[in-house]
Parts: C-alpha cells; sequence; structure tokens
C-alpha cells in the first residue's frame, strides 16, 4: 500500500497576528515609544477635532440675510451661500452669468475624451482646447461681437478669473518655457543661449509680486505714447514671462534625461532640427517632466492670488473685499475657509491628475 | 563615340543656406539684432514718457527725506530719515522675517518629513493631512488668514493668551521676555568663544586619533558639554548677570518685554507653515532615497540604532535634501514679499511700495528691488551650495 502524503489542514493564524488588534499592534503600539506617540495624536485629535467638526458643519448656520442670521456660535456659511454668485462671477452682469457657464460646461464636454482609453483625435482635441477654444471663451467672455452686450475686462473678477488666469498662464509659459529650454541648451549658439540664460535666472531670481509691480507701473512707461494695456492683460503678461521661466527649467531637466542616443539616431535619420526635437526628442521628454510641469501648473494657480495686490480680484481679492460689508461682521474665518476650500480641491485633484497621468504614461521603461 | 559623362573630382559645394554653422551666425546675428531693438524701443519710449510726465531720473531721491513712518524698524527710523534708510529698513525687516521663518520652517519640516515615515500609523496620517492640506492652499491666503482672522481676532490684552506667564499673545502683538545684559556678562560671551574654540580642537583630535588608532570618543557628548558648561560656569562665577525682562500687564497694555508686532507673527507663522510642508516632502524623499541596505549593512556592522542614522543614513539622504531645500530657502525668502497684503514693512511694501508712490520713480526703484532680490537669491545660493559641496559625495 503505497502511503499517500496527505498534508494536514492549514491551521488558523495566531489570534494576535491578524485581526484589528495585530494591526493596531502593529501600526500603533509597537513599541512604547510608539503607544506614547499615539495617545499623544489621539489627545490632539481629541482636542481638536470635535470643537472643528461641530464648528465646521453641526452648529453652523447656512440660510440668511444678515451676520443676525448666525447666531449658534458655528461657522455662518449664510454669508458665503449669499454671496456665492459674486465669488463665482466677480462683478460679470448676473443676466449674462450663462456665457460664463457655457465656457465651463463646454470646457468640461471638450476634456472629458481626453480621459478615455479608447478615444483616438485626442491631440487633435488637445490642440483645439488649448490653442482654438481660449479664443472662442475670449470672445464670449468679452462680448461686442455676434450681437453678445461688451462686459469690460474691469468687472470679470472672482473664481472665473482664477481659472482665466491659471488658464491662460498655462497656455502661454508652456510653449514659451520649450522655446527657452531649447534655447538654453543650444550648443553651437552662445548668443541666443546665454540670452535664454538671462532671461530664466531673472525671473526665477525674483518675486512675482515685484514682476506684478512691475507689469502695472513700468509697462505703460515701456509703450509709446497713447498705447495702453488693460490692466488684466498687463498681469497676464507679467505671470506668462514669470512661469515661463520656471517651466523652462523643468523642461531642460527632461530634456538632459533623454539618452544621447536618441538624438544620435534622430540625426542618423536626416531629421531637421525641428522634426528631430518635435517628434523624437520632445515627445519622451515632457512625457519625463510631467509631474513638474503639473507643479508648475499648481504653483501658478495658487499665485494667481497675488493679482488682488495690484488690484484685480480673483476669488481671494473678492472673498477679502466682501468682508468689508457692515452687514457681516466678524465672518472672516469662513471668506477665507472657504477660499481656501476652493484652492485646495483644485491644487489636491491638479497633483492627484499628475499622478495618475504619470501611472498611465509610463510606457514601460523601467527594467 | 559615346558621351563620357564629366566626373568633376570636387564634390558639389553645399548650398550656403545648409551649412549649420552659416545658419546658427545668421540665427544669433537676428535675435541680438531683435533684443537690441527692443530695448532701444523701450528706452525710448520710456524716456519720453518720463520727460512728459515730468519725472526725474537718476537715484538723488534716495537723499531726500521720506517723511513716512515706520511700523517696525531694526535702526533708529523717523520720518525726517531719507529715502536711502527706507531702503535700508525695508531690506532689513525682509531680512528678518526671512531668516526666521527659514529656522523655523526647517525645524518644522524636518519633524513632519520624519513623522511622515514613521512606522506609527497615526503619526505618518497626521503628516500627511498636515503635507496635504498646507501646499494646497495659496501662501497669499494663509497670510491674510492669521492676520485678518486669527491675530486680529484674538483678545484685547487684558485677556491676553499667556502661556506660562512669560509669553503673552493677543491682538496688538506677542510678548516675549527679553534678555537684558547686566556688568560682566562680556566674560560669559569670552568664555563660549573659548568653549569653541576648545571644541574645534577636540573635534579635531578625536579624529586624528580615531584615523591613527580607530578608537572613538565621545565627541558629541564632550562638546556639548564643554560649549554649555564652561559658560554657565563663569555666567554663575561672575554673578549671574542677565536678567529677563518679562512682560506685565500695566493699564491697558503690555509694558517691557520684547514685542512681536501681529504683522510679524502671522506673516512668520504663515511662512513657516506653508514652505514646512514643502520641507518635510525633500525631507521624505531625502530619507527615502537611502537604500535599505545600507541600514542593513550599518546593523551588521554592529552600529547602534543611532549612530546608524548619524553615520549612515543622514549624511547619504542630505545629498538628495539639499538642493531643494535651498530652492525652498530661495522661495520663502521671494515669498516674504507678500507681507505687503498685511502692511507688513519689508522691503516691497515700504520701498516698492510707499517710496514709489511718493516719488514715482518706477524704473529706479523696481531695478533696485529686483536687484535686491536676486542678490539675496544668489547668496542663498552660493552659501548652500558651498555647504553641498562640503556634503557632495567624495568618490577616491
Amino acid at each position: 500500500m503505497a502511503n499517500t502524503f496527505t498534508p494536514l489542514p492549514d491551521q488558523p493564524p495566531p489570534p494576535s497576528s491578524v485581526g484589528a488588534i495585530a494591526w493596531m499592534r502593529a501600526h500603533l503600539f509597537s513599541s512604547w515609544v510608539n503607544s506614547a506617540l499615539t495617545v499623544l495624536a489621539l489627545y490632539f485629535l481629541a482636542a481638536t477635532l470635535p470643537g472643528l467638526i461641530d464648528w465646521l458643519f453641526i452648529s453652523a448656520n447656512w440660510v440668511g440675510d444678515n451676520k443676525d442670521a448666525c447666531v449658534s456660535g458655528g461657522a455662518c456659511w449664510a454669508f458665503v451661500a449669499k454671496r456665492f454668485e459674486i465669488f463665482i462671477y466677480g462683478f460679470y452682469p448676473l443676466d449674462q452669468v450663462w456665457r460664463i457657464n457655457l465656457i465651463f460646461v463646454g470646457l468640461l464636454v471638450l476634456t472629458a475624451p481626453l480621459f478615455l482609453k479608447s478615444f483616438a483625435y485626442k491631440l487633435y482635441l488637445a490642440g483645439f482646447i488649448l490653442f482654438v477654444f481660449p479664443v472662442i471663451a475670449f470672445f464670449l467672455m468679452s462680448g461686442g461681437v455676434f450681437g453678445l452686450v461688451h462686459v469690460e475686462t474691469a468687472k470679470w473678477g472672482g473664481f472665473t478669473l482664477t481659472l482665466l488666469l491659471a488658464a491662460v498662464g498655462c497656455v502661454g509659459a508652456l510653449p514659451l518655457g520649450i522655446l527657452l529650454a531649447l534655447g538654453r541648451r543650444a550648443t553651437g549658439m552662445p548668443v541666443v543661449k546665454s540670452l535664454c540664460v538671462m532671461f530664466i535666472e531673472l525671473w526665477r531670481g525674483v518675486p512675482l509680486i515685484t514682476v506684478l509691480f512691475m507689469s502695472s507701473v513700468m509697462l505703460p512707461l515701456f509703450l509709446p505714447e497713447g498705447v495702453s494695456f488693460d490692466k488684466l492683460l498687463r498681469a497676464l503678461i507679467g505671470i506668462t514671462l514669470f512661469q515661463s521661466a520656471y517651466m523652462a527649467e523643468v523642461v531642460r531637466g527632461g530634456l538632459q534625461a533623454i539618452p544621447k542616443g536618441q538624438y544620435e539616431a534622430a540625426d542618423a535619420l536626416g531629421l531637421g532640427y525641428w522634426r528631430k526635437y518635435g517628434l523624437i526628442i520632445l515627445p519622451q521628454a515632457l512625457k519625463i517632466v510631467i509631474p513638474g510641469i503639473v507643479n508648475t501648473f499648481i504653483e501658478l494657480f495658487k499665485d494667481t492670488t497675488l493679482v488682488t495686490i495690484v488690484g484685480l480680484l480673483e476669488l481671494l481679492g473678492m472673498v477679502k473685499s466682501a468682508l468689508g460689508d457692515p452687514a457681516w461682521p466678524d465672518v472672516s474665518k469662513e471668506g477665507y475657509v472657504f477660499a481656501a476650500f476652493m484652492f485646495w480641491i483644485f491644487c489636491f485633484g491638479m497633483s492627484r491628475y499628475s499622478l495618475w497621468l504619470e501611472r498611465r504614461l509610463h510606457t514601460g521603461h523601467k527594467r | 563615340m559615346a558621351d563620357t559623362p564629366t566626373v568633376s573630382s570636387q564634390p558639389a559645394k553645399p548650398k550656403l543656406t545648409r551649412d549649420p554653422r552659416f545658419r546658427a551666425l545668421v540665427f544669433q546675428v537676428l535675435a541680438l539684432i531683435a533684443v537690441a531693438a527692443f530695448f532701444i524701443y523701450i528706452v525710448h519710449n520710456t524716456l519720453l514718457n518720463m520727460e512728459q510726465r515730468g519725472i526725474s531720473t537718476g537715484f538723488a531721491f534716495l537723499d531726500r527725506p521720506s517723511g513716512f513712518a515706520i511700523l517696525q524698524s531694526l535702526i533708529p527710523y523717523s520720518e525726517s530719515s531719507t529715502y536711502g534708510r527706507t531702503f535700508v529698513v525695508g531690506l532689513l525687516n525682509t531680512i528678518l522675517v526671512s531668516v526666521l521663518g527659514i529656522i523655523f520652517a526647517t525645524l518644522v519640516g524636518f519633524l513632519v518629513g520624519v513623522m511622515r515615515l514613521s512606522r506609527n500609523w497615526l503619526i505618518s496620517k497626521l503628516a500627511m493631512v498636515y503635507i496635504e492640506l498646507f501646499r494646497n492652499i495659496p501662501l497669499l491666503l494663509q497670510i491674510v488668514f492669521w492676520y485678518f482672522a486669527v491675530a486680529f481676532n484674538l483678545p484685547a490684552p487684558r485677556q491676553s493668551l499667556a502661556f506660562g506667564d512669560l509669553v503673552f499673545l493677543n491682538n496688538r502683538g506677542m510678548y516675549v521676555p527679553a534678555p537684558v545684559v547686566g556688568e560682566g556678562f562680556w566674560m560669559t560671551g569670552v568664555a563660549l568663544v573659548v568653549a569653541i574654540v576648545a571644541v574645534v580642537l577636540l573635534v579635531r583630535w578625536a579624529r586624528r586619533r580615531f584615523e591613527t588608532t580607530g578608537k572613538t570618543f565621545h565627541t558629541v557628548y564632550a562638546a556639548l558639554a564643554i560649549v554649555v558648561g564652561l559658560p554657565l560656569l563663569v555666567f554663575f562665577a561672575t554673578g549671574a548677570p542677565l536678567h529677563w525682562d518679562v512682560p506685565a500687564l500695566k493699564g491697558f497694555n503690555f509694558r517691557g518685554g520684547l514685542t512681536v508686532i501681529p504683522e510679524l507673527f502671522a506673516l512668520t507663522l504663515a511662512l513657516t507653515i506653508y514652505t514646512a510642508a514643502f520641507i518635510a516632502e525633500t525631507v521624505r524623499s531625502g530619507i527615502q532615497s537611502v537604500s535599505h541596505g545600507q541600514t542593513e549593512a550599518a546593523s551588521a556592522l554592529g552600529l547602534s540604532h543611532a549612530r546608524t542614522l548619524r553615520l549612515v543614513v543622514i549624511p547619504q539622504a542630505m545629498r538628495v535634501i539639499i538642493p531643494p531645500l535651498t530652492s525652498q530657502y530661495l522661495n520663502l525668502t521671494k515669498n516674504s514679499s507678500l507681507a505687503v497684503a498685511i502692511g507688513y514693512p519689508d522691503l516691497v511694501a515700504v520701498f516698492a511700495g510707499t517710496t514709489l508712490n511718493q516719488t514715482g520713480q518706477a524704473v529706479e526703484i523696481i531695478a533696485i528691488t529686483m536687484a535686491v532680490y536676486l542678490t539675496l537669491s544668489l547668496a542663498i545660493s552660493l552659501l548652500m551650495n558651498w555647504y553641498n559641496a562640503k556634503m557632495a559625495l567624495r568618490e577616491r
């Protein structure tokens, strides 16, 4: 009779190594130092969290026409609700707001296919969104054509302006940054190279606020008499030039990471300069530096708040000016928390998107 | 007889326009002309504009009296001081807030960065929440929040928040004890200098002994004992000639001590919290970049946990940390210019703001301001690059 090997049934793991208790033992109480830290952290949470949640939600006031409605001691969200439209659209005439909404919806509808894997015309669509859509959006916002009422830029404000500044900054800074990065790496052209280096280092060395000051007080001096730029346009120029310097450094990093063989292969194929970079080098380089590019976009998005200092009322500026309303005294915390929440959602969303994109575009150079 | 094709012995000369060197030359000349034309155009317009608006040029305005007061100045300053002095006051205030910010942000950043890597789940998640929360909210928003929503709404002096009866926080600022130096305190200072020299000699001796005999010496403890012990001994031997001027509530406000104005308090707090979130990520990536094999090798050699950290992990992590840390210091210095939003009298607020409005000399003032920031950036870069070179991997 042949001995057949029959394994015994698996024993269950010891109860101390599975389940919540084991998890806690491993992650919270692995040593006496860790236990002490855990207790300390729990104490900190217990001291802050209940009060915060109570203020934010439980005893908060959500509706009302003035400060008298806020009596329960919590946050006065009624203020934000009452001012919501102005925070989002600025002083844009309320009967024309549909134009802004149309742009938002249009952008959403246009960007949605970019997330689909099976959509084949991504490149064309992206090009359309980046270069054609802004023109349409501008005419829609500004009006004066096709029977639309003209709305001057002084009335643009709130979150719309924040998004506009960020979008134009991104669209302008990326190509300019790429050109600067290429110029900085142009061997055999010392003059072009040093011009680019000077441009990049100059902009990176100064704070954005001085650039904005410069665009608001010095740009008018630079222009011939009688020519004056819109305040918004001046700020846009300042922001775009400033961010393009940062973008250039990000792109340069990507260009440096492309192995020499790729350049040589392109040369061997007889490609000219622009085709070499446009078809071989840049697609690879830009893919590598996507996190850096998105980081620069996030920085740009946060930096748009600075235009309040030169008198353009984007979201933060709008909130700040609404705080001066005598009908709503002492609501500064609520106003700033709301603005912070809006910025946080967008910046955090962008950083997560960048992570996702990085993983998606990872076309297998890992060994 | 068939025609024999004539073959020239010389290869066909390529067209000049296909020669890359020639094209590079043409392109550069064009670029130079374009840039020069651009600047000539701008300068021409600017001169014309300034002439028409009656704006004088030159730096003579720096000697004229300013006629405005400044909230906080590290050097004596009054309304009759010159614009030149205004500039210095602003510059010193910028440097003050930058140095304070850099010190605090480094401390908090390293702490949070290490917390993020803690094996304690709760601590690590708390650090993550801190990082993700604060680095995704614009700095300007944080500054105005701490100033308008928090510092403004602090209780009045009588109901100040007190920290152990030494530090008081109210809506007029933060009051901290100020050191008052008495007679004979210089001897303690001398003792400190002597102690530092002694430590330097000790470290050299210890290193030489280690290199020749391989015996280690408890340099850190000995150095600490000397640096702290010797001045302390002298301090008490000379009769403790230093006392603290503790702020105390007199009448409607606090008297004595050092006053940190709310503007400085809010700005430093915001700069610290914001920059620390970025430094924390830098620190984390630095520590994670040290491969686990290094730690294992160290423990295989029998090094204790503390020595592993000090001799193996941290030196290698620092190489990864220093360059991005330098950028964060540069950013913090540049970001201190947001002081203008809450009226802290930094360089941008008093010079590129008030002075520019009063004199109208935009070109000179913006140029000076930008030059100052470029110089500060360069100085920080040089300092950190020197440190980086010291810490860099020395391959033999």
